[in-house]
């Protein structure tokens, strides 16, 4: 059976730095961005002959191509969620259909109008696709925001196994000892307290505002390249050795509530069966993560959907925060997070790079391996890359 | 419950929106009878909820809108404290309500204020006529 282990690598990384008001288009992010990523990776513009662009972005690959003299493309594709442009990009380059690949993001999500937020626009731009159970199933009844649609399953998450917010409160915690030492993390210049999370302003019950990552704005860019070609560049490379999506039964955006139970999270299991078989390695070869803390009582329930604990014991895992910190079980999201850096999809896989090249804020020594995940409550995604 | 807004721009209450998923027609026309009528496949008498075209079971596409008790328990709720729209003034809760045939549908409390929401209370549909276009089914504690 072919594979995409090891096929691939990110050569280049590179971000704007977030803002909640960048005062910027997002096509000048974006194109500055990519130029970046690129001078980080030692390559040029003319190498480039794919690019993959989430469609948060309103950017059209050609137009980037414009901007950054980019003169020929042989891979363009659009692309979703944290780690699925990468996997369009490492199958495009595993295939042989092109040999470097840039995906980028670039988003005005604070200052202008956050992708997916205006559900009358998506009324006017979607047909019958089953985000409408949205519009017709819940805006009626005041389910308006994300928060509130995954506050549903959280609820149940703390119901079933006992929960406190006193365990869930040290995903917060660590993720801001770690965005504190991270000049790139936006939020949180000093660590809160168990204390200062509890006495947040609840926003939408079960879920408090330190729950919940701030949008952003500012862009990504992630150059892809074939693994033969990455050992000769100017960074050490970061090899995919496994990247996938899981999506189950009765799943949708933030609103699964139609399956039998709602306090796990099945696809987050999918998928990392599915990136352990292609890396050929476990949940005990990990030590370092980027899960999705979007919404952090979500991390607890990735634990266990990954394996790093039994079901119903991730908030134990979390309690005291020891087993997240550096040095811990499982170094968690060591740039902060979504929580530290803002919700912007592609700081996770970045992070994940820093860490293979050991110049994470936070480093774990020895990080031979990071698993990233997100796409928590919804179509989940991730990869393992490696040194 | 009436939408509010500026008076350059009104913004409709998200109920008015229209019924956009056509799937649902059915759906809403039934409570505007009060009524509460849900979807279920014709061949397998699975519960297609949220509507769809085909039976995830039997592939059929034979289906039929049948109507069901109204009675059930909270499954879940969420409270928001912050509003997200002029139409719903803060606090109020959402909940996911477990029907008898073990279908679960997104609603509001009527006459439970959100420190009473349990998950497992017994709750029975309401119908609230909001205007001449626009009826609500919603969930009140069981008698």
């Amino acid at each position: 059976m072919p594979s995409i282990k090891d096929a691939a690598a990110v050569v280049g990384v590179a971000t704007t730095g977030f803002s909640t008001d960048s005062g910027r288009t997002e096509y000048s992010l974006a194109a500055e961005c990519i130029k970046a990523a690129l001078d980080d990776a030692g390559l040029r513009p003319e190498d480039v002959d794919g690019i993959v662009k989430d469609v948060v972005d309103g950017i059209d690959a050609m137009y980037i191509q414009k901007a950054v003299g980019i003169d020929n493309l042989t891979y363009a594709s659009d692309s979703r969620y944290g780690t699925l442009p990468l996997l369009n990009a490492v199958t495009a380059v595993a295939a042989g259909i092109a040999n470097t690949v840039v995906y980028y993001r670039s988003a005005n999500n604070a200052s202008g109008k956050r992708a997916g937020s205006d559900f009358r626009a998506a009324k006017e731009t979607k047909d019958e696709s089953l985000d409408m159970i949205r519009y017709d199933f819940h805006a009626p009844f005041g389910l308006l925001t994300p928060d509130g649609a995954i506050g549903m399953a959280v609820r149940r998450y703390l119901h079933e196994f006992e929960v406190s917010a006193e365990q869930v409160g040290w995903v917060p915690v660590v993720c801001s000892e770690h965005a504190a030492k991270n000049p790139q993390a936006i939020f949180h210049d000093a660590p809160i307290t168990l204390a200062d999370y509890i006495d947040s302003d609840v926003v939408v019950d079960p879920l408090r505002v330190l729950d919940c990552a701030p949008d952003v704005d500012g862009a990504i860019a992630i150059v892809v390249t074939r693994a033969e070609r990455a050992v000769d560049l100017s960074q050490p490379p970061a090899f995919v050795m496994a990247n996938a999506q899981g999506t189950s039964t009765e799943g949708e955006q933030l609103s699964s509530y139609s399956r039998p139970q709602m306090s796990g999270l099945p696809e987050m299991g999918l998928l990392g069966d599915e990136l352990y078989r292609v890396a050929g390695i476990g949940p005990n070869d990990i030590s370092v993560a980027q899960l999705d803390d979007r919404f952090a009582p979500l991390v607890p329930m990735q634990l266990e959907a990954l394996g790093f604990c039994e079901r119903g014991e991730g908030a134990a895992f979390c309690e005291g925060g020891d087993a997240l910190r550096v040095g811990g079980r499982l170094a968690l999201n060591t740039n902060g997070g979504f929580l530290g850096e803002g919700f912007s999809y592609g700081t996770n896989i970045i992070e994940a790079v820093r860490q293979i090249r050991g110049t994470s804020s936070n480093q774990v020594s020895d990080a031979e391996v990071v698993l990233v995940a997100s796409g928590a409550g919804g179509p989940a995604d991730g990869c393992i890359l490696r040194r | 419950m009436t939408a509010t807004g500026d008076a350059e721009q009104p913004i409709p209450h998200p109920a008015l929106w229209g019924v956009l998923y056509r799937n649902s027609t059915p759906f809403w026309e039934a409570v505007k009878r009060h009524e509460l009528e849900l979807q279920r496949c014709a061949q397998c008498g699975h519960w297609l909820v949220p509507p769809r075209p085909m039976c995830p079971k039997c592939r059929s596409a034979d289906s039929e809108w049948v109507p069901v008790s109204g009675h059930g328990t909270i499954y879940s709720w969420v409270t928001y404290h912050e509003s997200p729209h002029p139409a719903f003034e803060v606090p109020y809760s959402v909940v996911l309500v477990e029907l008898d045939e073990g279908v679960r549908l997104v609603s509001n409390p009527v006459d439970i204020a959100s420190d009473e929401l349990e998950i497992g209370m017994p709750v029975d549909v309401v119908f609230e006529d909001i205007d001449d276009d626009l009826t609500l089914f919603k969930f009140t504690r069981a008698a």
